[in-house]
């Protein structure tokens, strides 16, 4: 019934009972465990096939907020499908890789359930349909991305790299935030699905392009494309599996999900169309490009994603063009770019996840991944060797392997885009395949590089750590699966194609009812076919003579790129913000009371006069009696003479005279409660200055300069007057309707007659469980300063 | 605290139990009388500063084995939950409610479930300012 609600919380129920079973199973690998959650979760998303490739879509919701329109709706179309599917297929196989993959000094129960925390946040990602639900799991994604690449902390670059990412993920994600809100504020609510029915209205709305733009950020940054793209090399700290889970097939692929979510929503404009057109194909070129001098594999392989990731964006940018067209056969035409992205979404996952593991199982068994002392190991590691030929290969865009046929596709998407007739394309058009060709001939050169220089050549057996031998035979099931879903795919892609990716394209684009686009992996001599064979003749050329032209990667100079200047950025960041620590937490209390105060008078005043509240009328007040008259008078005399007090204890004795006048004015004014809480208080108040009696510095006359006195005096006085102020226009003025008949019916409402307790316990129940919460924070903050002052550190006086 | 002061702590023993029982009755009589939970907390947490004050700490922990740290976690815990309780039966967040009942020896009583939180409270608030004067006292 709830099942799709279910399947999200499943792994955030097992990441809680991690701790619990790990202590019970003893040696038992709990990996084991773990697998069972992607594994079963693989095959409830599998049997929900038939029904998507119908045409259905499934929706459940639990209403959570509905007052503000949040709710649980989960929703299920085939791109959810897709995407669901790659997050527990690969997921199972990460995870079964991960069981030989770590070594038994890691820390098991934290990297499993970090796992398993960003396999349930990345699948809330995916099926969320509430905007504010959808953007929660996505920071947690990044939190959960932090944690996996910091998991081997004590490594300076880990930190680094986790810091990295997160700032970067993070901050794209708030600007995600903030166009999600800018949505809401056009079309007032925060369902995808309705956004998307609605929002032709809102086009010319003022805040449609800002919002497109923040949520393109949101995109761009987790997706790594150029300039964000800088943090994903550094996430190659991460375990290997990690970084082959989430760095490349599922994580990073969000950003391409949120694209693809929202064609319906932003397509069809020429600003949606050339923004990720043109930051896709940077990203392709770019990345391809960098990666082709990386000299550590798993550097080379993260370039090499940044460049997969900017091919799927320009081709969902591409395709956001057909729902220009609406339905026909234009839209049919370049409706198939956005079929060749989710084709090319889930082939790289396959070619890429097999890669990362080949490197996986490189680094684990000879101890190195640096391609200057590799070489020669296709003698010692045969089936490894076949892995990275068939992935790298496939990666390549050779025939025989399903890379090819994606970057088929993804040619003829791009010379069909030339002849675009609409967003002024004809006058660039011709640059989009050139850079796609260009980026792939690097594209294939690094390929070349992984594959030939790792396994051909002669062996350094010298330089290595250990001995290359082939892995245990569980370290080789998951890229063996995967190699054999790359050559699969070739053979019978259509199976993917009907049942996946054409109701996923019919989502995108809702326009488009004809017949889906049937991939064939031959078309006859035609523009692609002659591409490809180029970049095979060029790439092999460049390939062989890479040591001549190897110059051209000097001509940036080392101080002109994107991470120095977000390491520099860092530096002014925290340089500020220590400058303006250190200038007003000065460690002086009168200092830090001069800041409440004048907050509180600038608020508490600024507000009084604002809002015309301020009104004093005292006719309606009964007259002072003699007794209060007396207790004012001793409460005026103690209050002014405390600042002249020549000792601490005299000071005191003062403040606990104005104390216990407080309290007598309550028995004056009959409350009992307030009075009784007073005088209690007061007691315990009296005891903690007999305790810190001792501990308290000598008692100085404040030898502090006039200016400052005087300021100190009127900052004091007027905190005394606003609060006056208020106390009289309380009583006099009405600014808002008088809630006292609600509590007056304390008896029938809440079953009580203690008024005050009825709001505390009941009307207001929430203000003083919050306020509890408070009072047991600063318990806590007490108990740790006192425990933990003078660099004793913890743990001394805990007997 | 090392204080030997034999007339303070034969006071104070009858003084304690006198601020308990009445720590116990404001707290149980907040609903319809002045109390509540709040100052029922106090009171009861005032007591327990007396007996720390007439006797050495030690003495008093050795006869009172609670760790109010813990017990000031309890008290927050205990009124979060009291308020999540009523959303299984389809209440809002905090929602309290009240019935009257025969009870056999009291007749007939009102029950309430504000009672649970304030109960919270009350824990919170004895555990916090005990907590609070013994990390006081105890440093050196």
């Amino acid at each position: 019934m709830y099942l799709l609600i279910l399947a999200i919380l499943i792994p955030f129920i097992a990441t809680a009972l991690i701790p619990l079973i790990h202590k019970r199973i003893g040696a038992f690998h709990i990996g084991w465990f773990v697998l069972l959650v992607p594994l079963a979760l693989f095959l409830i998303f599998i049997m929900q096939i038939p029904a998507i490739s119908n045409g259905e879509t499934l929706i459940q919701a639990v209403n959570w907020i509905p007052s503000i329109g949040i709710n649980f709706t989960v929703y299920l179309d085939g791109l959810s499908l897709i995407m669901a599917l790659l997050i527990t297929g690969m997921g199972s196989l990460v995870v079964l890789y991960s069981i030989y993959y770590l070594s038994s000094s890691d820390s098991f129960p934290h990297f499993y359930a970090y796992l398993l925390l960003f396999m349930g946040a990345m699948l809330g990602v995916v099926l969320s349909d509430n905007l504010l639900v959808l953007y929660v799991f996505w920071e947690l994604t990044s939190i959960s991305s932090f944690l996996l690449i910091a998991f081997w902390y004590h490594r300076k670059n880990s930190r680094y790299g986790a810091q990295k990412s997160l700032l970067i993920t993070v901050f794209g994600g708030f600007g995600m935030l903030a166009g999600f809100l800018m949505l809401h504020s056009m079309t007032g609510t925060f369902s995808i699905r309705e956004t998307a029915a609605v929002v032709g209205q809102y086009t010319d709305h003022a805040l449609f392009y800002p919002a497109m733009f923040l949520v393109l950020l949101g995109a761009f940054t987790k997706s790594a494309q150029f300039p964000f793209h800088i943090w994903l090399p550094d996430a190659m700290e991460a375990p290997t599996p990690v970084s082959a889970y989430l760095h490349s097939a599922t994580m990073v692929k969000a950003g391409l999900y949120l694209v693809a979510r929202f064609t319906p929503i932003f397509g069809g404009t020429a600003e949606w169309f050339w923004t990720i057109t043109i930051v896709g194909l940077i990203t392709l070129f770019w990345g391809a490009f960098c990666a082709v001098r990386q000299t550590d594999l798993k550097a080379l392989l993260a370039y090499s994603t940044i460049s997969q990731l900017g091919l799927i964006m320009s081709l969902l940018g591409l395709g956001s063009a057909a729902l220009h067209f609406g339905d026909g056969e234009q839209g049919a035409l370049y409706g198939l770019a956005i079929f060749a992205a989710l084709f090319h979404m889930v082939n790289h996952s396959t070619f890429k996840g097999a890669l990362f593991m080949v490197v996986g199982i490189v680094d684990h068994q000879v101890g190195t991944r640096d391609i200057r002392r590799l070489g020669g190991l296709m003698a010692f590691l045969p089936i490894t060797f076949t892995f990275a030929v068939i992935g790298s290969f496939s990666m390549a865009g050779l025939p025989l392997l399903n890379g090819f046929l994606s970057k088929e596709m993804f040619f003829t998407a791009s010379v069909n885009a030339v002849s675009l007739p609409i967003f002024g394309v004809s006058t660039w058009g011709l640059l989009i395949p050139i850079i796609a060709w260009t980026a792939s001939v690097f594209t294939f050169v690094y390929c070349m590089i992984f594959v030939f220089r790792t396994f051909f050549g002669a062996p350094q057996l010298k330089k290595l750590d250990r001995k290359p031998v082939e892995p245990s035979i569980g370290m080789l099931i998951s890229p063996a699966i995967l190699c054999v879903l790359i050559v699969g795919l070739f053979f019978a892609p259509n199976l993917l194609g009907d049942h996946l990716l054409k109701p996923a394209l019919h989502g995108i684009i809702p326009g488009i009812s004809g017949a889906a686009p049937h991939i064939s992996a031959w078309h006859g001599f035609n523009t692609e076919l002659f591409m490809t064979l180029g970049i095979i003749v060029v790439g092999t050329l460049l390939f062989l003579t890479f040591r001549s032209w190897y110059k051209i990667y000097l001509i940036q100079p080392a101080g002109w790129n994107f991470t120095v200047l977000y390491n520099s950025l860092l530096q002014d960041l925290k340089r500020a913000a220590n400058w303006i620590t250190t200038h007003y937490m000065t460690g002086h209390l009168p200092a830090y009371f001069a800041y409440i105060f004048v907050f509180f008078i600038a608020a508490a005043g600024g507000a009084l006069i604002s809002t015309g509240a301020l009104s004093i009328d005292l006719t309606a007040d009964s007259p002072i009696t003699t007794y209060e008259g007396m207790l004012i008078a001793v409460m005026a005399i103690a209050a002014i003479s405390i600042p002249f007090a020549k000792s601490r204890l005299t000071a005191i004795l003062l403040n606990g005279v104005l104390g216990f006048s407080i309290a007598i004015f309550f028995v004056l004014f009959r409350a009992p409660d307030l009075a009784l809480t007073q005088l209690v208080i007061e007691t315990v108040t009296t005891v903690l200055f007999l305790l810190c009696f001792n501990f308290l510095p000598e008692w100085k006359t404040e030898d502090s300069s006039k200016r400052i006195k005087i300021r100190n005096a009127v900052i004091a006085i007027a905190a005394g007057v606003i609060v006056t102020l208020i106390g009289l226009t309380v009583n006099s003025g009405r600014l808002f309707e008088s809630i006292s008949g609600y509590f007056e019916d304390s008896y029938e409402l809440a079953g009580g007659d203690n008024i005050v307790n009825a709001i505390l316990g009941d009307f207001r129940a929430f203000d003083t469980m919050l306020e509890s919460l408070v009072l047991f924070i600063a318990g806590l903050g007490v108990y740790t300063l006192i425990r933990l002052k003078h660099g004793k550190g913890p743990g001394k006086d805990e007997h | 605290m090392n204080i030997n002061d034999v007339i303070l702590k034969t006071v104070s023993k009858g003084a304690v139990l006198i601020i308990l029982t009445f720590g116990i009755y404001l707290f149980l009589s907040g609903h319809n009388q002045p109390g509540g939970g709040f100052i029922g907390g106090l009171v009861i947490a005032s007591a327990f500063v007396l007996m720390f004050l007439s006797y050495d700490s030690e003495t008093v922990s050795d006869a009172l084995p609670i760790d109010f740290k813990k017990l000031s976690a309890f008290g927050v815990l205990l009124a979060m939950l009291s308020g999540i309780a009523p959303m299984f039966f389809g209440g809002a967040f905090l929602a309290q409610s009240f019935g009257y009942f025969n009870l056999p020896i009291f007749g007939k009583t009102e029950l309430a479930t504000v009672t649970v939180f304030e109960a919270g409270i009350a824990l919170t608030v004895v555990g916090v300012v005990v907590n609070i004067i013994l990390s006081i006292s105890e440093d050196e």
